[in-house]
């Protein structure tokens, strides 16, 4: 077990490395570089080289990737374009804000998720789910942009009960946040539970055809425990991958709704950074999503791992 | 006067089609379970059994419901019961021995939670009471170490012992009633046995009603007091055992008990035309009509009504049972003899050649080695000559597939080498291999469902190899498929069809084609016939033979049926953990099996005759892989000599019949210890 986990995390950090070449590279073949865009017209002689010498810019590639690599390793990301601010002082803030629409969002989009969709599952066909379903569909095909624009329109504008738009400085506390974020949680979660819950339902609904749950009912067991003992804990399962890659994605920067909601996230950082061209955050950004991909997954690998008999004994076996 | 367990009135259960008919699975159905009594309900796939063992327990699967009639156990019908009515039901007095245990059993929950689970619901037994009748259980069903095995997960037993478990849940309420859906199906043919035995010793010590569900005869000539024969959801037949299966007065178990190979004929068995009519396709008159051989102008639209036979104690489904009154068991018993012709030309040699499924580390990979003592199969020297069947038997894991994968150049062989039409050597990698060896050697798969692409239709389906091996086109490949749909019996309408519209015989029967378009020298058939219903199966051996005579092709056939490899081989092979154990001419092997092993899988052989009862000589142990060192039987060896087994690998020794052994005991010796006992 020891040796797996060992194992993944060299993987992972493999990963990571390869992220981090190719978007090195990626930033060096493009034309221009933070100097050119930084000093605009005037980007010509001794302006030019003195910008170069500033960044370290006229030292070769591969010895910026080692020192750049090595700065990440140790968590200092460098400058930013400007080389006024340091990165981790810009996205520190932007990733506790982050944290903070993600879980409200993981925390009250995945229980509703797994609720509706097992009871769409357990009634199949009927009313509820009938009903649900329409509404999961429903809130799955409208594009976020208009259904954060209505909520917008009703709730702030016509209502008048929260405000539209998030107005914070960048640096606010948690409790002066929670107010602001409700509604950018409600159009996140429309969508994340309508897809989950069909998931789920999918998932229940092939568990509940099985052989095993058959033979529970023909045992004699009753209905809610055979729904808990027998259906959940294998329907479930699959859904931990799920569950994780929705988490890493909220965690990512949902774009679209912190750009409508003008909310300070990972995700409005990424927009404005590569519209700004600063290629310095474009890069630390770059290694921290992928880094919480490379995280959250291992950790639904590992779970799934542990709570699976079959995989479990597998595993020790080698 | 009979105590009754259950009582099934005109039960019908059906479904609605996409057109909004009402088509009936099961049509009135009735019949009584009579307390202490095992029913045997036999029929092919789609003919209703399954169906009704469920509704015995007041449960229809999702999509049917009852159209009519009634199951009443203690005076009441189960199948108006509440849920909560059925709960105490389910388990308690009914219970259930399912399919496949493998998937039966939460994957989630240890074995001992679920026997206890089942306990709990349906005794007054205290937790400490509990686990000591859980270790009964385990017992009861005769499974080593109880404690052990309740801590394991269901994935971590065998196929045997999943299913001794299922049999000990459903023992757990004391059940009146026990019904069994296939419960052996799947299983090798010793733990097969094994189960039964298992299962009659439990009928007979706990006095429960059994129904066991079944397609195979001879599992339930073994089980069973009275056989209920099913044909298109009706009851044709239904009366005691040995009038059933040696007296059988409907044509249609007439014709199905000739249609099975069985261990004391030799050849072929005699097939059955056509195929069981899919549900609703039958308005009016009999729906064994169109495959009877007895068939008069009154069957066609006339149903007949199950009319009781006194002197027989049988009911009957046939206006013409009294023409088959007459004829005695000794017709279905007949069949076709084979003719054997060997032209001495060898066409494959197989020598030395080990295969190994370990895992091969990333260095070895690069130096292309494999490193591995103890390979899953090992120094197999086999030499097939033109024009033979060869059959390669053994339990699951005995490598026989895995052979016939290596020598199609699916799988790499570690050592070994396989050559072809005496001299040119096969390459051991696919993509070496010329493309003329590559036409010569043609595979036909176990499942036809899997093996033809659903998106394609037959045309498309057997004018591949045409196009790949001899670049036809155009008319002159639509005339060559065509020509050779005719061979497999199969007209030319079928060019247009897709596998899904076709039925499970005619979907081998494509395979069949597909394999015979290459005009192979050698075709290897992978368990042919096993996805088959049997009266299916006789006609696709026949056709196999007839293609034989026709082309001269040679046919390595591997599968775990006995009986089939006795009425289509001219030599087996018998195969203990990727070891050869026995290699023979098949009627000297079947007439004197002489390696423990061929003793012990003959044994276990089910016939349809409740008179011929399986030998148990052996323990049926799983082993895991073969043991390092001496003889591959030695773990289950019932004539273990001693040490000597355990250290040598046992030399090969040849009879007077040409039966080859590997086997410490004298040859001689080992056909006089049969003979004693």
């Amino acid at each position: 077990m020891l040796i797996l986990v060992l194992k993944r995390i060299l993987l992972g950090l493999i990963t990571l490395f390869i992220v981090s070449l190719i978007t090195f590279v990626g930033v060096e073949v493009l034309p221009g570089d933070a100097c050119t865009t930084y000093l605009e017209r005037e980007a010509y002689g001794a302006a030019l080289e003195a910008c170069y010498k500033r960044l370290g810019l006229d030292i070769p590639a591969y010895e910026r990737y080692v020192s750049w690599a090595i700065g990440v390793i140790q968590g200092d990301f460098g400058y930013s374009l400007s080389g006024e601010m340091k990165i981790n002082d810009v996205l520190g803030p932007r990733v506790k804000n982050s944290l903070v629409l993600a879980s409200a969002s993981i925390l009250i989009g995945i229980p509703i998720a797994l609720l509706l969709g097992i009871i769409t599952a357990l009634w199949r066909d009927k009313m509820p789910d009938i009903i649900i379903s329409t509404f999961t569909i429903f809130s799955m095909t409208i594009p976020e942009f208009i259904s954060a624009t209505l909520l917008i329109l009703i709730v702030a504008i016509w209502l008048e009960w929260l405000p539209g738009i998030v107005i914070v400085p960048t640096g606010v506390s948690v409790s002066e946040l929670l107010p602001n974020i409700i509604l950018p949680v409600i159009a996140i979660s429309m969508i994340m539970t309508a897809h989950m819950a069909r998931m789920v339902r999918s998932s229940v609904i092939q568990v509940m055809a099985s052989d095993y749950v058959q033979m529970a009912i023909l045992k004699g067991v009753p209905y809610w425990k055979m729904v808990f003992k027998h259906v959940l804990p294998n329907a479930l399962l699959p859904a931990i991958n799920v569950v994780a890659l929705t988490i890493a994605w909220l965690l990512g920067g949902v774009v679209v709704t912190e750009v409508v909601f003008n909310y300070p996230g990972l995700g409005r950082l990424v927009i404005e950074s590569i519209s700004n061209r600063d290629l310095p955050v474009v890069q630390a950004l770059a290694i921290i999503l992928a880094s919480i991909y490379v995280i959250i997954n291992l950790i639904a690998d590992l779970l799934t791992l542990m709570l699976n008999p079959r995989l479990k004994s597998l595993q020790i076996k080698k | 006067m009979q105590q009754v367990v259950q009582e099934i009135k005109n039960l019908s259960i059906g479904f609605t089609s996409k057109k909004g008919e009402q088509i009936s699975i099961l049509k009135n159905i009735s019949t009584t379970i009579n307390k202490g009594e095992t029913v045997g309900i036999v029929g092919e796939s789609g003919s209703g059994k399954s169906t009704l063992a469920l509704a015995m327990m007041g449960y229809v699967k999702h999509g049917l419901f009852t159209i009519s009639g009634e199951c009443i156990y203690q005076s009441n019908d189960i199948l108006k019961m509440k849920n909560r009515e059925l709960e105490n039901i389910r388990g308690r007095k009914i219970a259930m021995i399912p399919q496949n245990a493998g998937q039966s059993l939460t994957p989630n929950l240890k074995i001992g939670y679920q026997i206890d689970e089942a306990l709990r619901l349906h005794t007054n037994f205290q937790k400490e009471d509990r686990d000591v009748k859980i270790s009964e259980l385990l017992n009861k069903v005769r499974l080593p170490s109880p404690e052990t095995i309740a801590k394991r997960y269901p994935h971590e037993l065998s196929g045997g012992q999943q299913q001794r478990v299922a049999v000990a849940m459903a023992l757990a309420g004391s059940p009146d009633l026990l019904l069994l859906d296939e419960p052996t199906t799947g299983l090798d043919v010793t733990t097969q046995a094994h189960v039964l035995e298992l299962l009659n010793f439990i009928a007979k010590d706990t006095g429960t009603s059994m129904v066991y569900v079944s397609h195979d005869l001879g599992a339930i000539a073994q089980v069973s007091d009275r056989v209920i024969v099913m044909y298109s959801g009706e009851i044709v037949l239904d009366g005691p055992v040995r009038t059933i299966l040696k007296n059988p007065i409907h044509p249609y178990t007439y014709g199905l008990l000739k249609s099975i190979p069985k261990l004391t004929l030799s050849g072929l068995p005699n097939s059955m035309s056509g195929s069981q009519p899919q549900p609703g396709t039958i308005k009016e008159g009999c729906s064994f009509y169109d495959r009877c051989e007895f068939a008069e102008d009154k069957c066609k639209i006339n149903s007949p009504e199950l009319e009781f036979v006194s002197d027989l104690n049988t009911s009957v489904r046939c206006f013409n049972h009294k023409k088959l009154h007459k004829k005695k068991d000794e017709d279905t018993k007949s069949s076709k003899k084979v003719l054997r012709k060997l032209t001495k030309n060898e066409i494959l040699d197989i020598s030395s050649v080990s295969i190994s499924y370990a895992k091969q580390k990333f260095i070895e990979q690069l130096l292309n080695k494999i490193d591995d003592t103890n390979p899953t199969v090992k120094d197999i020297n086999i030499k097939i000559d033109k024009g033979e069947t060869l059959a390669l038997v053994g339990e699951s894991g005995s490598g026989k597939s895995t052979i016939l994968k290596s020598i199609a150049g699916l799988i790499k062989a570690k050592d070994g080498i396989i050559k072809f039409d005496k001299n040119k050597i096969l390459s051991n990698d696919l993509k070496k291999r010329d493309a003329n060896y590559l036409r010569a050697i043609q595979l036909i798969f176990q499942n036809p469902d899997e093996s033809l692409n659903p998106n394609h239709t037959v045309e498309e389906i057997v004018s591949q190899p045409l196009k790949l091996y001899f670049g036809l086109s155009g008319n002159e490949l639509k005339q060559k498929i065509i020509e050779v749909l005719k061979k497999v019996r199969l007209g030319e309408f079928y060019l247009t069809r897709y596998p899904r519209q076709l039925s499970g015989g005619e979907k081998q029967r494509v395979a069949v084609a597909r394999a015979f378009a290459a005009k192979p020298d050698i075709i290897l058939c992978d368990e042919v016939t096993s996805a088959l219903d049997v009266s299916v199966q006789a006609a696709v051996l026949n056709l196999l033979q007839e293609l034989k005579v026709d082309f001269g092709t040679t046919y390595i056939f591997v599968s775990h049926d006995l009986a089939v490899v006795k009425a289509i081989s001219d030599r087996v092979a018998v195969l203990y953990q990727g070891r050869l154990c026995e290699i023979g001419p098949s009627e000297s092997v079947y007439k004197f099996p002489s390696h423990p092993y061929t003793e012990v899988l003959l044994g276990a052989v089910l016939e349809p005759d409740p008179d011929i009862k399986p030998k148990l000589v052996a323990e049926d142990i799983v082993e895991e892989k073969p043991p390092e060192k001496g003889c591959s039987f030695q773990g289950r060896c019932p004539r273990l000599l001693g040490q000597i087994c355990k250290t040598d690998v046992p030399p090969w020794q040849i009879d007077e019949n040409g039966n080859a052994i590997r086997c410490h005991i004298k040859i001689n010796d080992l056909k006089n210890q049969q003979i004693s006992n």
